[in-house]
Protein backbone atom coordinates (compact mmCIF):
# COMPACT_ATOMS: atom_id res chain seq x y z
CA UNK A 1 0.00 0.00 0.00
CA UNK A 2 1.36 3.78 -0.77
CA UNK A 3 2.37 5.36 1.93
CA UNK A 4 0.41 9.00 2.62
CA UNK A 5 2.95 10.97 3.67
CA UNK A 6 1.76 12.47 6.95
CA UNK A 7 4.06 10.34 9.20
CA UNK A 8 5.15 12.58 11.93
CA UNK A 9 8.78 12.40 13.33
CA UNK A 10 9.49 10.38 17.08
CA UNK A 11 9.48 12.78 19.72
CA UNK A 12 7.14 15.45 17.78
CA UNK A 13 5.12 17.25 20.76
CA UNK A 14 1.35 15.54 21.14
CA UNK A 15 -1.10 18.33 19.54
CA UNK A 16 -0.09 19.59 15.83
CA UNK A 17 1.78 22.66 15.08
CA UNK A 18 0.30 25.27 13.27
CA UNK A 19 2.43 24.06 9.75
CA UNK A 20 1.20 20.65 10.65
CA UNK A 21 -2.67 21.89 10.71
CA UNK A 22 -1.95 23.80 7.39
CA UNK A 23 -1.27 20.77 5.79
CA UNK A 24 -3.34 18.44 6.99
CA UNK A 25 -6.19 21.47 5.83
CA UNK A 26 -4.08 21.33 2.45
CA UNK A 27 -4.69 17.74 1.68
CA UNK A 28 -8.75 18.54 1.91
CA UNK A 29 -9.45 19.85 -1.39
CA UNK A 30 -13.58 20.71 -0.34
CA UNK A 31 -12.19 22.58 2.48
CA UNK A 32 -11.05 24.86 0.20
CA UNK A 33 -14.07 26.11 -1.46
CA UNK A 34 -16.56 29.31 -0.35
CA UNK A 35 -20.65 28.63 0.05
CA UNK A 36 -23.28 31.28 0.07
CA UNK A 37 -22.16 34.10 -2.20
CA UNK A 38 -18.35 33.71 -1.59
CA UNK A 39 -17.87 33.22 2.37
CA UNK A 40 -14.71 30.97 3.69
CA UNK A 41 -16.64 27.50 4.08
CA UNK A 42 -16.19 26.83 8.43
CA UNK A 43 -17.18 22.99 8.27
CA UNK A 44 -18.27 21.82 12.00
CA UNK A 45 -20.56 18.93 10.89
CA UNK A 46 -17.75 16.63 11.04
CA UNK A 47 -19.64 14.03 13.30
CA UNK A 48 -22.52 13.39 10.71
CA UNK A 49 -19.67 13.24 7.88
CA UNK A 50 -16.41 14.35 7.79
CA UNK A 51 -14.50 15.15 4.97
CA UNK A 52 -11.81 13.55 2.51
CA UNK A 53 -8.13 14.04 2.10
CA UNK A 54 -6.63 13.83 -1.15
CA UNK A 55 -5.02 10.36 -0.77
CA UNK A 56 -8.81 8.95 0.11
CA UNK A 57 -10.19 10.35 -2.99
CA UNK A 58 -6.77 9.31 -5.20
CA UNK A 59 -6.80 5.41 -3.94
CA UNK A 60 -10.70 5.09 -5.04
CA UNK A 61 -9.54 6.49 -8.31
CA UNK A 62 -6.29 4.30 -8.60
CA UNK A 63 -8.03 1.25 -7.56
CA UNK A 64 -10.56 1.89 -10.50
CA UNK A 65 -7.85 2.66 -13.28
CA UNK A 66 -5.31 -0.10 -12.41
CA UNK A 67 -6.83 -2.91 -10.33
CA UNK A 68 -10.69 -2.84 -10.82
CA UNK A 69 -11.57 -6.75 -10.64
CA UNK A 70 -13.72 -9.02 -8.80
CA UNK A 71 -12.07 -9.87 -5.30
CA UNK A 72 -11.66 -13.71 -4.15
CA UNK A 73 -12.14 -15.28 -7.88
CA UNK A 74 -10.66 -15.59 -10.94
CA UNK A 75 -6.95 -16.48 -11.38
CA UNK A 76 -5.93 -13.39 -13.49
CA UNK A 77 -3.27 -10.63 -12.41
CA UNK A 78 -5.78 -8.48 -11.89
CA UNK A 79 -7.83 -10.26 -9.63
CA UNK A 80 -5.13 -10.96 -7.70
CA UNK A 81 -4.25 -6.79 -7.03
CA UNK A 82 -7.48 -6.24 -6.17
CA UNK A 83 -7.34 -9.03 -3.78
CA UNK A 84 -4.84 -7.90 -2.43
CA UNK A 85 -5.33 -4.30 -2.13
CA UNK A 86 -8.97 -5.49 -0.77
CA UNK A 87 -7.16 -7.80 2.47
CA UNK A 88 -4.52 -5.08 2.66
CA UNK A 89 -7.49 -2.83 3.58
CA UNK A 90 -8.98 -5.01 5.87
CA UNK A 91 -5.26 -5.21 7.68
CA UNK A 92 -4.49 -1.54 7.70
CA UNK A 93 -8.09 -1.21 8.99
CA UNK A 94 -7.88 -3.60 11.98
CA UNK A 95 -4.29 -2.39 13.14
CA UNK A 96 -5.81 0.90 13.34
CA UNK A 97 -8.19 0.20 15.94
CA UNK A 98 -6.30 -3.04 17.32
CA UNK A 99 -7.63 -5.71 16.03
CA UNK A 100 -6.39 -8.88 14.15
CA UNK A 101 -7.49 -8.96 10.13
CA UNK A 102 -9.75 -11.89 10.34
CA UNK A 103 -11.91 -10.11 12.72
CA UNK A 104 -13.05 -7.03 10.62
CA UNK A 105 -16.07 -7.50 8.28
CA UNK A 106 -16.53 -4.76 5.76
CA UNK A 107 -19.95 -4.06 6.16
CA UNK A 108 -21.73 -0.79 4.08
CA UNK A 109 -21.38 1.41 7.61
CA UNK A 110 -21.87 1.27 11.40
CA UNK A 111 -25.81 1.09 11.37
CA UNK A 112 -25.51 -2.60 8.74
CA UNK A 113 -22.62 -3.40 11.30
CA UNK A 114 -24.65 -3.43 14.86
CA UNK A 115 -27.60 -4.65 12.43
CA UNK A 116 -25.37 -7.84 11.04
CA UNK A 117 -25.00 -8.53 14.90
CA UNK A 118 -28.65 -8.48 15.54
CA UNK A 119 -29.97 -10.32 12.71
CA UNK A 120 -26.90 -13.09 13.25
CA UNK A 121 -28.57 -13.53 17.01
CA UNK A 122 -31.93 -13.80 15.83
CA UNK A 123 -31.54 -16.11 13.56
CA UNK A 124 -29.44 -18.11 16.38
CA UNK A 125 -32.56 -18.08 17.85
CA UNK A 126 -34.26 -19.36 14.99
CA UNK A 127 -31.98 -22.31 15.44
CA UNK A 128 -29.33 -21.65 12.84
CA UNK A 129 -25.86 -22.25 13.25
CA UNK A 130 -26.52 -25.59 14.72
CA UNK A 131 -24.67 -26.24 18.22
CA UNK A 132 -21.86 -23.73 18.01
CA UNK A 133 -24.49 -20.91 17.61
CA UNK A 134 -26.68 -22.43 20.70
CA UNK A 135 -24.90 -19.77 23.00
CA UNK A 136 -26.25 -16.72 21.09
CA UNK A 137 -30.24 -17.97 21.62
CA UNK A 138 -32.27 -15.62 23.02
CA UNK A 139 -35.98 -16.32 25.12
CA UNK A 140 -38.11 -14.16 26.67
CA UNK A 141 -37.10 -13.09 29.61
CA UNK A 142 -33.59 -12.11 28.42
CA UNK A 143 -32.62 -9.05 28.56
CA UNK A 144 -30.77 -6.89 26.29
CA UNK A 145 -29.09 -3.34 27.44
CA UNK A 146 -28.63 0.15 25.81
CA UNK A 147 -28.73 3.55 26.87
CA UNK A 148 -30.79 6.52 26.80
CA UNK A 149 -27.84 8.50 24.80
CA UNK A 150 -27.80 5.82 22.44
CA UNK A 151 -27.95 6.73 17.97
CA UNK A 152 -30.82 5.19 16.52
CA UNK A 153 -28.86 3.06 15.13
CA UNK A 154 -27.91 0.95 18.41
CA UNK A 155 -31.21 0.96 19.93
CA UNK A 156 -33.73 0.63 17.12
CA UNK A 157 -31.72 -2.99 16.02
CA UNK A 158 -31.75 -3.94 19.60
CA UNK A 159 -35.82 -3.03 19.98
CA UNK A 160 -36.21 -5.18 16.83
CA UNK A 161 -34.15 -8.41 18.26
CA UNK A 162 -36.56 -7.73 21.20
CA UNK A 163 -39.37 -7.90 19.19
CA UNK A 164 -38.49 -11.22 17.49
CA UNK A 165 -37.45 -13.17 20.30
CA UNK A 166 -39.42 -11.67 23.22
CA UNK A 167 -36.34 -10.27 24.93
CA UNK A 168 -36.66 -7.34 26.83
CA UNK A 169 -35.07 -4.12 26.46
CA UNK A 170 -33.37 -2.01 29.47
CA UNK A 171 -31.29 1.04 29.66
CA UNK A 172 -29.07 2.95 31.34
CA UNK A 173 -30.39 6.70 31.78
CA UNK A 174 -27.96 10.09 31.38
CA UNK A 175 -27.13 12.27 34.17
CA UNK A 176 -28.24 15.98 33.21
CA UNK A 177 -24.17 15.74 32.10
CA UNK A 178 -26.13 13.44 29.20
CA UNK A 179 -23.46 10.99 30.92
CA UNK A 180 -24.53 7.42 31.16
CA UNK A 181 -26.01 7.24 34.97
CA UNK A 182 -24.12 3.72 35.88
CA UNK A 183 -25.22 4.33 39.51
CA UNK A 184 -28.16 1.61 38.93
CA UNK A 185 -25.22 -0.47 37.45
CA UNK A 186 -26.32 -3.89 39.24
CA UNK A 187 -30.14 -3.73 38.36
CA UNK A 188 -29.85 -3.07 35.30
CA UNK A 189 -27.07 -5.59 34.13
CA UNK A 190 -27.91 -8.54 35.90
CA UNK A 191 -28.02 -12.55 35.44
CA UNK A 192 -30.64 -11.85 32.70
CA UNK A 193 -28.66 -9.65 30.33
CA UNK A 194 -27.13 -11.55 26.94
CA UNK A 195 -26.32 -8.56 25.21
CA UNK A 196 -25.10 -5.04 26.14
CA UNK A 197 -24.72 -2.27 23.46
CA UNK A 198 -23.81 0.94 24.30
CA UNK A 199 -21.95 4.35 22.41
CA UNK A 200 -18.18 4.74 23.23
CA UNK A 201 -19.12 8.28 22.52
CA UNK A 202 -22.16 9.74 22.42
CA UNK A 203 -22.75 11.44 18.43
CA UNK A 204 -25.15 14.38 20.65
CA UNK A 205 -23.18 15.15 23.83
CA UNK A 206 -19.48 14.17 23.03
CA UNK A 207 -19.39 12.28 26.36
CA UNK A 208 -16.95 9.28 26.55
CA UNK A 209 -18.55 6.35 27.63
CA UNK A 210 -16.61 4.29 30.64
CA UNK A 211 -16.22 1.50 28.67
CA UNK A 212 -13.83 -0.41 31.34
CA UNK A 213 -16.68 -0.50 34.06
CA UNK A 214 -19.56 -1.20 31.68
CA UNK A 215 -17.50 -4.35 29.83
CA UNK A 216 -16.47 -5.12 33.27
CA UNK A 217 -20.53 -5.51 34.48
CA UNK A 218 -20.99 -7.12 31.36
CA UNK A 219 -18.67 -9.84 31.52
CA UNK A 220 -19.51 -10.44 34.92
CA UNK A 221 -22.77 -11.92 34.05
CA UNK A 222 -21.82 -13.61 30.56
CA UNK A 223 -23.00 -11.04 28.56
CA UNK A 224 -22.12 -10.00 24.88
CA UNK A 225 -20.90 -6.11 24.45
CA UNK A 226 -21.03 -4.31 21.28
CA UNK A 227 -19.83 -0.84 21.08
CA UNK A 228 -20.96 1.65 18.55
CA UNK A 229 -17.51 3.51 18.14
CA UNK A 230 -18.63 5.49 15.00
CA UNK A 231 -17.33 8.66 16.82
CA UNK A 232 -14.65 7.28 18.68
CA UNK A 233 -12.22 5.97 16.43
CA UNK A 234 -12.09 8.56 14.17
CA UNK A 235 -10.58 11.23 17.20
CA UNK A 236 -9.04 8.57 19.93
CA UNK A 237 -6.95 5.77 20.02
CA UNK A 238 -8.48 3.11 20.32
CA UNK A 239 -7.70 -0.26 20.89
CA UNK A 240 -10.70 -2.66 20.42
CA UNK A 241 -8.34 -5.69 21.90
CA UNK A 242 -8.02 -3.87 25.14
CA UNK A 243 -11.33 -2.32 25.69
CA UNK A 244 -12.17 -6.24 26.18
CA UNK A 245 -15.62 -5.53 24.07
CA UNK A 246 -17.18 -8.22 21.70
CA UNK A 247 -18.13 -6.14 19.07
CA UNK A 248 -18.02 -2.55 17.69
CA UNK A 249 -19.10 -0.76 14.65
CA UNK A 250 -17.60 2.39 13.00
CA UNK A 251 -17.70 3.50 9.42
CA UNK A 252 -15.53 5.13 7.27
CA UNK A 253 -17.27 8.16 6.33
CA UNK A 254 -17.10 9.90 9.48
CA UNK A 255 -13.08 8.67 9.70
CA UNK A 256 -11.84 10.67 6.45
CA UNK A 257 -12.44 7.83 4.52
CA UNK A 258 -15.57 7.36 1.83
CA UNK A 259 -19.66 6.51 2.29
CA UNK A 260 -20.60 3.31 1.77
CA UNK A 261 -18.32 0.76 3.52
CA UNK A 262 -17.62 0.23 7.65
CA UNK A 263 -16.41 -2.12 9.37
CA UNK A 264 -17.90 -4.76 12.19
CA UNK A 265 -15.39 -6.06 14.56
CA UNK A 266 -16.01 -9.22 16.65
CA UNK A 267 -13.72 -11.49 18.45
CA UNK A 268 -12.74 -14.07 16.26
CA UNK A 269 -14.22 -16.82 18.50
CA UNK A 270 -17.22 -15.22 18.16
CA UNK A 271 -17.41 -14.34 14.63
CA UNK A 272 -16.54 -18.28 14.19
CA UNK A 273 -19.65 -19.80 15.62
CA UNK A 274 -22.19 -16.95 14.47
CA UNK A 275 -24.80 -18.07 11.44
CA UNK A 276 -24.67 -15.86 8.67
CA UNK A 277 -27.01 -12.82 7.84
CA UNK A 278 -27.21 -12.25 4.46
CA UNK A 279 -26.93 -15.35 2.19
CA UNK A 280 -25.49 -15.72 -1.44
CA UNK A 281 -22.46 -15.63 -3.50
CA UNK A 282 -18.70 -15.62 -2.26
CA UNK A 283 -19.71 -16.48 1.66
CA UNK A 284 -20.29 -20.21 0.96
CA UNK A 285 -18.41 -23.22 0.81
CA UNK A 286 -20.18 -26.20 -0.56
CA UNK A 287 -23.52 -25.20 -2.44
CA UNK A 288 -26.50 -28.22 -3.46
CA UNK A 289 -29.98 -28.10 -4.12
CA UNK A 290 -30.46 -29.08 -0.78
CA UNK A 291 -28.09 -26.99 1.56
CA UNK A 292 -25.33 -25.02 1.77
CA UNK A 293 -22.59 -24.64 3.64
CA UNK A 294 -20.68 -21.50 4.60
CA UNK A 295 -17.43 -19.70 4.51
CA UNK A 296 -15.54 -18.70 7.94
CA UNK A 297 -15.46 -15.12 9.02
CA UNK A 298 -15.19 -12.72 7.73
CA UNK A 299 -16.31 -13.89 4.42
CA UNK A 300 -19.29 -15.84 5.78
CA UNK A 301 -20.74 -12.39 6.13
CA UNK A 302 -19.45 -10.57 3.19
CA UNK A 303 -22.08 -12.30 0.76
CA UNK A 304 -22.58 -10.70 -3.06
CA UNK A 305 -19.75 -8.13 -4.73
CA UNK A 306 -18.47 -6.35 -2.06
CA UNK A 307 -17.50 -2.43 -2.16
CA UNK A 308 -13.50 -2.92 -3.09
CA UNK A 309 -12.70 0.69 -4.04
CA UNK A 310 -14.11 1.88 -0.89
CA UNK A 311 -12.98 -0.75 1.16
CA UNK A 312 -9.48 0.52 -0.26
CA UNK A 313 -9.92 3.98 0.75
CA UNK A 314 -10.98 3.41 4.10
CA UNK A 315 -7.64 1.53 4.52
CA UNK A 316 -6.07 4.57 3.27
CA UNK A 317 -7.43 6.63 5.69
CA UNK A 318 -7.13 4.12 8.75
CA UNK A 319 -3.44 5.05 7.51
CA UNK A 320 -3.62 8.37 7.37
CA UNK A 321 -4.91 8.88 10.66
CA UNK A 322 -2.38 6.40 12.38
CA UNK A 323 0.60 8.07 10.25
CA UNK A 324 -0.63 11.62 11.61
CA UNK A 325 -0.95 9.88 14.99
CA UNK A 326 -4.03 9.56 17.38
CA UNK A 327 -2.67 10.90 19.88
CA UNK A 328 -1.63 14.20 18.22
CA UNK A 329 -4.91 14.12 16.82
CA UNK A 330 -6.95 13.49 20.26
CA UNK A 331 -4.73 16.07 21.43
CA UNK A 332 -5.79 18.64 18.99
CA UNK A 333 -9.38 17.81 19.22
CA UNK A 334 -9.04 18.00 22.77
CA UNK A 335 -8.34 21.87 22.39
CA UNK A 336 -10.68 22.19 19.80
CA UNK A 337 -13.13 21.11 22.46
CA UNK A 338 -12.09 23.38 25.28
CA UNK A 339 -12.47 26.12 22.72
CA UNK A 340 -16.32 24.95 21.93
CA UNK A 341 -17.55 24.54 24.86
CA UNK A 342 -17.06 28.00 25.45
CA UNK A 343 -19.89 28.32 24.04
CA UNK A 344 -21.70 28.25 27.21
CA UNK A 345 -20.78 32.06 27.99
CA UNK A 346 -23.05 33.63 25.61
CA UNK A 347 -26.06 34.47 27.13
CA UNK A 348 -29.20 32.25 26.30
CA UNK A 349 -26.73 29.53 25.10
CA UNK A 350 -27.32 26.52 26.85
CA UNK A 351 -24.59 22.76 26.19
CA UNK A 352 -26.58 19.67 26.36
CA UNK A 353 -23.82 17.66 27.37
CA UNK A 354 -20.63 17.87 29.92
CA UNK A 355 -20.06 21.59 30.23
CA UNK A 356 -16.64 21.19 30.34
CA UNK A 357 -13.98 19.30 28.15
CA UNK A 358 -13.23 16.85 30.42
CA UNK A 359 -13.86 12.80 29.12
CA UNK A 360 -15.79 14.60 26.41
CA UNK A 361 -14.61 15.16 22.32
CA UNK A 362 -15.22 18.14 20.21
CA UNK A 363 -18.78 17.29 19.14
CA UNK A 364 -20.97 20.14 20.93
CA UNK A 365 -24.67 20.12 21.49
CA UNK A 366 -26.52 22.95 22.32
CA UNK A 367 -30.06 25.02 22.51
CA UNK A 368 -30.21 28.78 22.37
CA UNK A 369 -33.21 30.27 24.42
CA UNK A 370 -36.01 31.41 22.36
CA UNK A 371 -34.77 30.25 18.96
CA UNK A 372 -35.34 26.90 17.22
CA UNK A 373 -32.08 24.83 16.68
CA UNK A 374 -33.38 25.20 12.74
CA UNK A 375 -33.07 29.01 12.71
CA UNK A 376 -29.57 28.94 14.65
CA UNK A 377 -28.60 26.88 11.89
CA UNK A 378 -30.12 28.71 9.25
CA UNK A 379 -28.24 31.95 10.61
CA UNK A 380 -25.09 30.17 10.96
CA UNK A 381 -25.38 28.71 7.37
CA UNK A 382 -25.65 32.16 5.78
CA UNK A 383 -22.11 33.13 7.30
CA UNK A 384 -20.67 30.26 5.97
CA UNK A 385 -20.93 27.72 8.93
CA UNK A 386 -21.89 24.38 8.49
CA UNK A 387 -23.30 22.92 11.94
CA UNK A 388 -26.48 20.23 12.11
CA UNK A 389 -29.95 21.07 13.52
CA UNK A 390 -32.33 18.31 14.63
CA UNK A 391 -32.26 15.54 16.96
CA UNK A 392 -29.12 14.00 15.23
CA UNK A 393 -30.88 10.64 15.40
CA UNK A 394 -31.03 10.46 19.17
CA UNK A 395 -34.62 11.43 19.43
CA UNK A 396 -35.25 9.83 23.21
CA UNK A 397 -31.87 11.80 24.38
CA UNK A 398 -33.29 14.77 23.00
CA UNK A 399 -36.68 13.70 25.09
CA UNK A 400 -34.91 13.80 28.01
CA UNK A 401 -33.20 16.63 28.26
CA UNK A 402 -37.06 18.23 27.04
CA UNK A 403 -36.07 19.79 23.72
CA UNK A 404 -37.20 19.07 20.43
CA UNK A 405 -34.08 19.40 18.45
CA UNK A 406 -30.72 20.92 19.08
CA UNK A 407 -27.84 22.56 16.84
CA UNK A 408 -24.46 20.60 17.08
CA UNK A 409 -21.07 21.68 16.52
CA UNK A 410 -18.57 18.95 15.85
CA UNK A 411 -14.69 19.15 15.27
CA UNK A 412 -12.68 17.03 13.09
CA UNK A 413 -9.03 16.71 12.76
CA UNK A 414 -8.42 20.00 10.36
CA UNK A 415 -10.70 22.12 12.27
CA UNK A 416 -8.84 25.29 13.48
CA UNK A 417 -9.10 27.50 16.63
CA UNK A 418 -9.88 30.23 14.21
CA UNK A 419 -13.04 28.41 12.53
CA UNK A 420 -14.36 28.11 16.20
CA UNK A 421 -13.82 31.72 17.50
CA UNK A 422 -15.73 32.72 13.91
CA UNK A 423 -18.75 30.54 15.25
CA UNK A 424 -19.06 31.58 18.65
CA UNK A 425 -18.99 35.11 16.83
CA UNK A 426 -21.86 34.32 14.84
CA UNK A 427 -23.46 32.28 17.49
CA UNK A 428 -23.20 35.34 19.95
CA UNK A 429 -25.31 37.37 17.32
CA UNK A 430 -28.12 34.78 16.70
CA UNK A 431 -30.38 35.90 19.65
CA UNK A 432 -30.12 39.94 18.80
CA UNK A 433 -30.91 38.72 15.07
CA UNK A 434 -34.78 37.11 16.06
CA UNK A 435 -35.05 39.97 19.02
CA UNK A 436 -34.75 37.80 21.61
CA UNK A 437 -33.74 38.89 24.40
CA UNK B 1 -35.55 34.50 3.98
CA UNK B 2 -35.96 36.12 7.75
CA UNK B 3 -38.41 38.67 6.21
CA UNK B 4 -39.28 41.13 8.96
CA UNK B 5 -43.14 39.76 8.41
CA UNK B 6 -41.91 36.03 9.16
CA UNK B 7 -40.31 37.30 12.58
CA UNK B 8 -43.29 39.26 13.49
CA UNK B 9 -45.52 36.38 13.02
CA UNK B 10 -43.12 34.01 14.69
CA UNK B 11 -42.92 36.45 17.58
CA UNK B 12 -46.14 36.50 17.63
CA UNK B 13 -48.12 33.77 15.61
CA UNK B 14 -51.74 34.12 15.46
CA UNK B 15 -54.07 31.19 16.17
CA UNK B 16 -52.73 29.86 18.84
CA UNK B 17 -54.69 27.44 21.11
CA UNK B 18 -57.06 25.22 19.76
CA UNK B 19 -60.68 26.36 19.61
CA UNK B 20 -63.76 24.16 20.00
CA UNK B 21 -65.77 24.07 16.53
CA UNK B 22 -69.06 25.78 16.36
CA UNK B 23 -72.11 23.87 16.76
CA UNK B 24 -73.91 22.88 13.76
CA UNK B 25 -70.07 23.15 11.78
CA UNK B 26 -67.93 20.91 10.91
CA UNK B 27 -64.38 19.94 12.32
CA UNK B 28 -61.49 18.18 11.28
CA UNK B 29 -58.45 18.24 13.29
CA UNK B 30 -54.68 17.21 11.93
CA UNK B 31 -51.34 16.12 13.49
CA UNK B 32 -48.39 16.93 11.68
CA UNK B 33 -44.82 16.31 12.24
CA UNK B 34 -41.18 17.22 10.63
CA UNK B 35 -39.37 14.15 11.69
CA UNK B 36 -36.32 15.99 10.26
CA UNK B 37 -35.92 18.40 12.96
CA UNK B 38 -38.95 17.66 15.38
CA UNK B 39 -41.61 20.23 14.60
CA UNK B 40 -44.99 19.52 15.42
CA UNK B 41 -48.58 20.92 14.76
CA UNK B 42 -51.99 20.23 15.45
CA UNK B 43 -54.47 22.42 13.72
CA UNK B 44 -58.33 22.11 13.91
CA UNK B 45 -61.01 23.66 11.24
CA UNK B 46 -64.00 24.84 11.81
CA UNK B 47 -66.07 24.67 8.30
CA UNK B 48 -69.68 26.28 8.11
CA UNK B 49 -71.02 25.28 4.62
CA UNK B 50 -68.23 25.73 2.05
CA UNK B 51 -66.44 28.24 4.00
CA UNK B 52 -63.73 28.07 6.10
CA UNK B 53 -64.96 29.33 9.17
CA UNK B 54 -61.93 29.28 11.41
CA UNK B 55 -58.26 28.09 11.88
CA UNK B 56 -56.77 27.14 15.30
CA UNK B 57 -53.75 25.38 15.97
CA UNK B 58 -51.18 24.40 18.47
CA UNK B 59 -47.34 23.41 18.10
CA UNK B 60 -43.81 23.88 18.30
CA UNK B 61 -40.75 24.44 15.90
CA UNK B 62 -38.77 26.79 14.01
CA UNK B 63 -39.76 30.53 13.42
CA UNK B 64 -40.85 29.50 9.62
CA UNK B 65 -43.13 26.56 10.45
CA UNK B 66 -44.40 28.98 13.09
CA UNK B 67 -44.84 32.04 11.09
CA UNK B 68 -46.11 30.04 7.64
CA UNK B 69 -48.82 28.79 10.33
CA UNK B 70 -49.80 32.13 11.64
CA UNK B 71 -50.12 33.73 8.35
CA UNK B 72 -51.84 30.60 6.75
CA UNK B 73 -54.47 30.97 10.15
CA UNK B 74 -55.16 34.67 9.07
CA UNK B 75 -54.96 33.82 5.11
CA UNK B 76 -58.11 31.31 5.00
CA UNK B 77 -60.34 31.96 7.56
CA UNK B 78 -63.35 33.33 6.45
CA UNK B 79 -62.46 31.71 2.74
CA UNK B 80 -64.68 29.95 0.77
CA UNK B 81 -63.08 26.05 0.27
CA UNK B 82 -62.19 26.73 -2.91
CA UNK B 83 -60.23 29.54 -2.43
CA UNK B 84 -58.50 28.03 0.30
CA UNK B 85 -57.94 24.90 -2.29
CA UNK B 86 -56.60 27.44 -4.87
CA UNK B 87 -53.93 29.30 -2.19
CA UNK B 88 -53.26 26.18 -1.04
CA UNK B 89 -51.92 25.14 -4.72
CA UNK B 90 -50.26 28.80 -5.01
CA UNK B 91 -47.78 28.11 -1.97
CA UNK B 92 -46.83 24.82 -3.00
CA UNK B 93 -46.05 26.33 -6.36
CA UNK B 94 -44.57 29.12 -4.39
CA UNK B 95 -42.65 26.93 -2.77
CA UNK B 96 -41.71 24.82 -5.46
CA UNK B 97 -40.39 28.06 -7.35
CA UNK B 98 -36.41 28.06 -5.81
CA UNK B 99 -36.68 31.67 -4.99
CA UNK B 100 -38.40 32.95 -8.01
CA UNK B 101 -41.74 33.41 -7.03
CA UNK B 102 -45.26 33.07 -8.84
CA UNK B 103 -44.71 34.38 -12.69
CA UNK B 104 -48.68 34.86 -11.94
CA UNK B 105 -48.62 38.18 -10.32
CA UNK B 106 -52.49 37.63 -9.21
CA UNK B 107 -51.71 34.67 -7.55
CA UNK B 108 -48.63 35.91 -5.41
CA UNK B 109 -51.00 39.10 -4.58
CA UNK B 110 -53.85 36.71 -3.33
CA UNK B 111 -50.92 34.81 -0.73
CA UNK B 112 -50.72 38.35 1.35
CA UNK B 113 -48.24 37.86 3.77
CA UNK B 114 -47.51 34.22 2.89
CA UNK B 115 -45.51 35.71 -0.10
CA UNK B 116 -42.85 36.58 2.05
CA UNK B 117 -41.81 33.07 1.88
CA UNK B 118 -40.74 33.20 -1.33
CA UNK B 119 -37.15 33.82 0.01
CA UNK B 120 -37.85 30.18 1.91
CA UNK B 121 -38.28 28.32 -1.29
CA UNK B 122 -34.32 28.79 -2.06
CA UNK B 123 -33.77 26.22 1.05
CA UNK B 124 -34.40 22.85 0.75
CA UNK B 125 -34.13 22.06 3.83
CA UNK B 126 -36.77 24.51 5.17
CA UNK B 127 -39.41 23.98 2.28
CA UNK B 128 -40.97 21.59 4.64
CA UNK B 129 -40.86 23.65 7.92
CA UNK B 130 -43.41 26.26 6.23
CA UNK B 131 -45.63 23.44 4.02
CA UNK B 132 -45.86 21.73 7.46
CA UNK B 133 -49.48 24.24 8.94
CA UNK B 134 -50.99 23.75 5.40
CA UNK B 135 -50.35 19.73 5.39
CA UNK B 136 -52.25 19.93 8.83
CA UNK B 137 -55.03 22.52 7.00
CA UNK B 138 -55.40 20.04 4.21
CA UNK B 139 -55.58 17.14 5.58
CA UNK B 140 -58.00 18.12 8.92
CA UNK B 141 -60.09 19.46 5.69
CA UNK B 142 -60.01 15.96 4.49
CA UNK B 143 -61.19 14.57 7.63
CA UNK B 144 -63.88 16.82 8.66
CA UNK B 145 -66.24 15.43 5.39
CA UNK B 146 -66.72 19.53 4.21
CA UNK B 147 -65.25 18.42 0.88
CA UNK B 148 -67.33 15.94 0.17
Amino acid sequence: MTTTGTARPAGTPAALSATELAAVRADFPLLGRTVRGGRDLVYLDSAATSQKPNVVLEAEVEFYEQRNAAVHRGAHQLAEEATEAFEQARAAVAAFVGADPGEIVWTSGATAAINLVAYSLANATAGRGGAAAERFRLAPGDEIVVTEAEHHANLVPWQELCARTGAVLRWFGVDDEGRIDLSDLGSVITARTRVVAFGHVSNVTGAIAPVAEIVAAARQVGALTVLDACQSVPHLPVDLHATGVDFAAFSAHKMVGPTGVGALYGRRELLEAMPPVTTGGSMVEVVTMEATTYAPPPQRFEAGTQMVAQAVGMGVAAQWLEELGMDAVAAHEQHLATELVRISEIPGVRIVGPADAHDRIAVVSFVVDGVHAHDVGQVLDDRGIAVRVGHHCAQPLHRRFGVAATARASASVYTTTEEIAAFREALAGVRAFFGVD
Amino acid sequence: MYQQVILDHAKRPHGQGLVDVAAGHLGGESHQVNPTCGDEITLRVDVDGDTVAGVSWEGQGCSISQASASVMTELVAGRPLAEVARLDAAFHDLMGSRGKGLEDEAALDDLGDASAFTGVSQYPARIKCALLGWAALKDSLARSGALG
